[in-house]
């Protein structure tokens, strides 16, 4: 099934490459495989047994892909509670980014394909329990992005385009080689990961060809990258800035999600010893991310680059809920790295809804400078109330979805560094500052002559703002329909987390 | 020798005889199209005799068909090794054959030449990884390079005349360079065959001078001179962009992929087999090289314009990549005994590198006939005038670069999986950040086909592009190489267990 689930789109794209014709039908053919990988994603989250009896991993399709003497990949997909709410996110972003594009009219075809391709290559990153195949499906995102980008933005299209492919090649590099000393270090010879994830084969420094910290950091690089971590974060304004609306739905909404979701998958599982180590360093990096992006965000007047700056802040986030595996004393409990990976889910929704209400701001008014916009209320109502709820949701106002992930990090990283979380909690004041002022001056104010002519989102437009809004108050409201989830997936990883810290006290006692 | 030597090499000969044959083909008939027919239906001789030759090797369960370099007085051998090399020459000349179709119609003459001295020259890439003797090497070198020298000059403009000219006398240099170091070899080793080349370590050996001697040093050098020159790799590499340049499209591309096959298949034999008790000592040296041709290929490339320097460049940077593998003997002291890594992800890098690159240079095989241009600049808006060329293109760029789902990302994770393996995790890091950088220029290709506008002149409407034609045949020829590369990335399982057991014969020569 999950096999389904990543590949309909690929498939979908190939069938509107070879046999469609007419903007039109690709158009309906590319909503309707949206909604179909939706319903698979949605089928593969609610048959996840999320009961403790529930095996770690589930539903799972394996084959030999590559098997000889020197190299044995297979391909092997599954979903263990970590990711089977992010296949779901997915499957939502994916279906809201075919809709957010309908009014594309040049280069319709290739503009659809590519666009099923790249969610394709996500799905795959997070159902793929091979790293090989991890890789593939990670590498294989980069050129329907690239040309997404570079097509069909606006602005520097194409210096953002190969600023975006040159920051995540270097990443991919990076992941690369730790991947391939991972591989020559177990004695099998393994890609597995399930392998890498269970405590008594995990990786252990005694058969490593470079040293496990060296391999940490090598993945943290890529991971951080594509996150974005300041310092490394410079690729994604521009990109999103230029990038057409769909690309930056799926964009903030899921590629983010690729290197929280890496962070946590193999970062914190394979390398429990390093990442209490490190957790400091990792809290440090997410306390400046939050306060830097947030700082920033203020003094932002474009739309798309103030949201940009504002992702930069939320993803540090999931950084300080990483951190709170630096406990000094006591054991790790799961809500930190819980509210890191809720941090994924609700930040997608959050700004896959705030990218795509600007999307039809700019569409309409031709402009995404703040200070042009206002009074906007009036003609688009249903934008707004839009805006409205992603906002608050943002900055955390309780009973939605933000509110659960942000109190969860907090809680958690608050065991570990107090001081620090502390600091990050002031990117929630510098949140609410931003967003109610961006609301404030684009969304009410006087009502100008100029955008009289204006409408409402059609109908077409409306169905993914309504999909948004309701997971985001459906997730405010009854959290646990994920946390539960997520919990389920994390605390196998806290538990190897726990004996590591207990056994290096043990020796040092 | 007996008759039976000559069933053993009987492929070479029957790739010989076909090319002769092809030459004479053209004096009698009047369609110069069968001449192409006739040139590929013919491979199927030298084919179905190297099939017969595998065959036997699985009938008897052995390594070698017959006792261990015993053809033809110890000059060849006939074991899996050159026979995975054989029939990656053999394929990708029938493709190179296929894909010349519509370049070769624009000669009125010269027909049978051109695929006769390809012909010619294949037998020698045959004769290559199978050499086991000083002597027989040199021949089989010059039967590659001097046929090649001809067809680099075939168009007789000054460009391709120039490209032949630099090709020969650069050829003739490192030749006589090599035959000096060969001489050398074989004054301190007392025999021009590997075997007895590796027998003259066994005595008491000189440790603290790299191989032994000095005048050993000096031989193995001075041989690698003329090895650098086939194998493309800095610092013998000055005359590949000028002969990419000028020389006839397909010709490069086949001098891009089955010579560089076949001189990689005979360095790897005359290392592996000939020098292994100093394997320290050639393994830094290969290693250096290796460095220095990716990152100074890459690097060069970068500032290129014209499509086929650029290709020029690039594959003096691939050259560097395949030489990690040589370069990965097992020179980590805690690892005991032969590992087949480097050698057998050699064997698999240069079959994903010949898929990969006959498909670039077969798409611009196909424009360059139409655009009449080679500049990177002309292929603007490709995209539209020809969406499967430009396709095609961009899919075997992406390879190159070593993205999956392609050959060459499963031939770069095996190739660093085999130098970190040995220690050389440097050269490991050094060539993925060279990856890297090559993504840069290949990239900036697919950006100018897809984004750019085609340059719109006053005979074509910018609305209706001017489309390619391009021939059934070498569409095909095209495809086929497009989905080898797809299918090396996907499925490469057969091609792995393949050089796997290649390159075991090199394990049976290795003694430590």
């Amino acid at each position: 099934m999950l096999t389904a689930t990543v590949f309909l789109p690929a498939a979908g794209g190939l069938v509107i490459l070879l046999l469609l014709r007419g903007d039109r039908n690709i158009r309906w053919f590319a909503a309707l495989i949206g909604v179909a990988d939706l319903a698979l994603a949605a089928m593969a989250f609610l048959s996840f047994d999320r009961t403790d009896g529930g095996a770690r991993f589930q539903l799972l399709d394996r084959f030999d892909w590559i098997s000889s003497q020197t190299i044995n990949a297979s391909y092997f997909l599954g979903v263990d509670g970590l990711s089977a709410p992010l296949v779901l996110l997915t499957g939502l972003l994916g279906l809201c980014a075919v809709l957010a594009s309908w009014h594309i009219t040049t280069r319709v075809k290739e503009y659809f394909v590519w666009l099923l391709l790249l969610q394709t290559a996500v799905m795959g990153v997070f159902t793929s329990l091979d790293l090989l195949l991890f890789f593939l499906f990670w590498e294989l995102e980069l050129l329907p992005m690239y040309m997404l980008i570079s097509t069909w933005g606006t602005g520097r299209k194409e210096y953002s385009a190969m600023k975006f492919l040159i920051f995540t090649i270097f990443g991919s590099a990076a992941m690369l080689v730790a991947i391939v000393a991972i591989f020559i270090s177990t004695d099998v010879g393994t890609f597995d990961m399930t392998r890498l994830l269970e405590p008594g084969s995990m990786l252990s420094s005694a058969n490593v060809a470079l040293p496990l910290g060296l391999l940490f950091w090598l993945f943290f690089v890529a991971f951080a990258i594509k996150l974005p971590t300041w310092p490394l974060h410079s690729w994604l304004p521009d990109a999103h800035t230029d990038a057409p609306t769909a690309a930056s739905v799926m964009l903030a909404g899921v590629m983010l999600k690729m290197g929280g979701y890496g962070l946590l998958r193999i970062n914190v599982g394979m390398f429990p010893e390093q990442t209490h180590m490190f957790a400091w360093i990792l809290m440090a990096l997410g306390v400046i991310s939050v306060l830097y992006g947030g700082v920033v965000t203020l003094r932002q007047t474009d739309l798309k680059r103030l949201i940009a700056y504002s992702s930069v802040s939320h993803m540090g986030l999931v950084l300080v809920g990483i951190g709170s595996v630096g406990i000094v004393a006591g054991e790790v409990t799961t809500t930190g790295l819980n509210g890191a990976a809720m941090q994924l889910f609700t930040h997608g929704t959050i700004t896959g809804l705030l990218f795509l209400g600007v999307g039809l701001i700019y569409e309409r008014t031709h402009t995404r400078y703040i200070p042009d916009l206002g009074g906007l209320a009036n003609r688009m109502p249903l934008v707004t109330v839009a805006f409205l709820i992603a906002g608050f949701a943002s900055l955390g106002l309780p009973g939605l979805s933000g509110f659960v992930s942000e109190i969860l990090v907090f809680f958690g990283a608050f065991a570990a560094f107090p001081w620090l979380t502390a600091l990050a909690v002031l990117g929630i004041i510098l949140a609410a500052g931003y967003i109610l002022w961006m609301i404030q001056l684009t969304m009410f104010g006087p009502r100008r002559e100029q955008f009289d002519t204006l409408t409402d989102a059609s109908f077409i437009e409306a169905v993914p703002l309504v999909l948004m809004i309701i997971a985001i108050i459906g997730v405010g409201v009854y959290p646990s329909f994920l946390t539960d989830v997520f919990k389920s997936g994390l605390e196998p990883m806290v538990a190897v987390i726990n004996d590591t810290i207990n056994s290096q006290l043990a020796v040092g006692r | 020798m007996t008759v039976y030597d000559i069933y053993l090499v009987s492929p070479q000969i029957a790739m010989a005889a076909l090319g002769i044959l092809v030459i004479l083909l053209d004096l009698v008939v009047a369609r110069k199209s069968w001449v192409q027919g006739f040139a590929f239906v013919g491979l199927a001789a030298p084919t179905i005799l190297a099939l017969l030759l595998l065959f036997d090797l699985n009938g008897s369960g052995l390594s070698n068909v017959v006792p261990e370099n015993s053809v033809l007085f110890q000059s060849l051998a006939v074991d899996r090794f050159s026979l995975f090399f054989n029939f990656l020459v053999l394929a990708a000349t029938a493709l190179v054959i296929l894909a010349s179709t519509d370049y070769v119609r624009r000669m009125d003459r010269n027909q049978g030449e051109y695929f006769g001295l390809i012909l010619l020259s294949a037998t020698g890439m045959l004769l290559l990884p199978a050499a086991t003797e000083l002597i027989t090497i040199y021949i089989s070198l010059e039967l590659t390079t001097l046929p090649l020298a001809a067809l680099g000059a075939f168009l007789l403009t000054a460009k391709s005349t120039e490209a032949g000219m630099k090709f020969l006398i650069i050829g003739a240099i490192s030749s006589a360079i090599m035959l000096y170091g060969m001489a050398l070899v074989f004054g301190f080793s007392g025999s021009t065959t590997l075997t007895g080349i590796a027998a003259s370590f066994s005595g008491p050996a000189q440790q603290q001078v790299p191989f032994g001697s000095y005048a050993m040093l000096v031989g193995v050098v001075l041989m690698v001179v003329g090895f650098g020159f086939k194998l493309s790799s800095v610092p013998f590499q000055m005359w590949v962009p000028d002969v990419y340049e000028g020389g006839p499209t397909p010709v490069v591309a086949f001098l891009s992929v089955a010579s560089k096959a076949a001189a990689f298949g005979l360095v790897l034999r005359f290392f592996y087999s000939g020098f292994t008790a100093v394997e320290l000592d050639w393994g830094i040296l290969l290693a250096v090289l290796a460095a220095a041709s990716m990152t100074i290929g890459n690097l060069a490339a970068m500032v290129q314009t014209n499509i086929k320097r650029l290709f020029g460049y690039s594959t003096i940077a691939h050259a560097g990549y395949i030489l990690i593998g040589v370069a990965a003997v097992a020179m980590g002291a805690e690892i005991s005994g032969f590992s087949t890594l480097g050698p057998s992800s050699v064997l698999f890098y240069l079959a994903a590198y010949t898929a990969a690159n006959l498909t670039a240079f077969f798409a611009i095989t196909l424009i360059s006939n139409r655009v009449d241009s080679d500049q990177i600049a002309d292929y603007a808006g490709m995209v539209r005038r020809s969406p499967f060329m430009a396709v095609s293109l961009a899919f075997a760029l992406i390879a190159l670069i070593g993205v999956p789902p392609t050959s060459i990302f499963i031939a770069k994770i095996y190739v660093f999986t085999a130098a970190v393996n040995s220690g050389l995790a440097w050269l490991a890091i050094l060539g993925v950040v060279n990856s890297v950088v090559s993504a840069y220029y290949y990239v900036r290709v697919i950006r100018v086909m897809f984004l750019n506008d085609p340059a719109s002149d006053q005979t074509i409407e910018p609305a209706a592009p001017e489309k390619i034609p391009a021939s059934l045949v070498a569409r095909f020829a095209l495809l086929v190489a497009a989905a080898a590369t797809l299918g090396l990335g996907i499925a490469p399982g057969m091609v792995l267990k393949a050089a796997e057991s290649a390159v075991a014969v090199l394990a049976g020569v290795y003694v430590r």
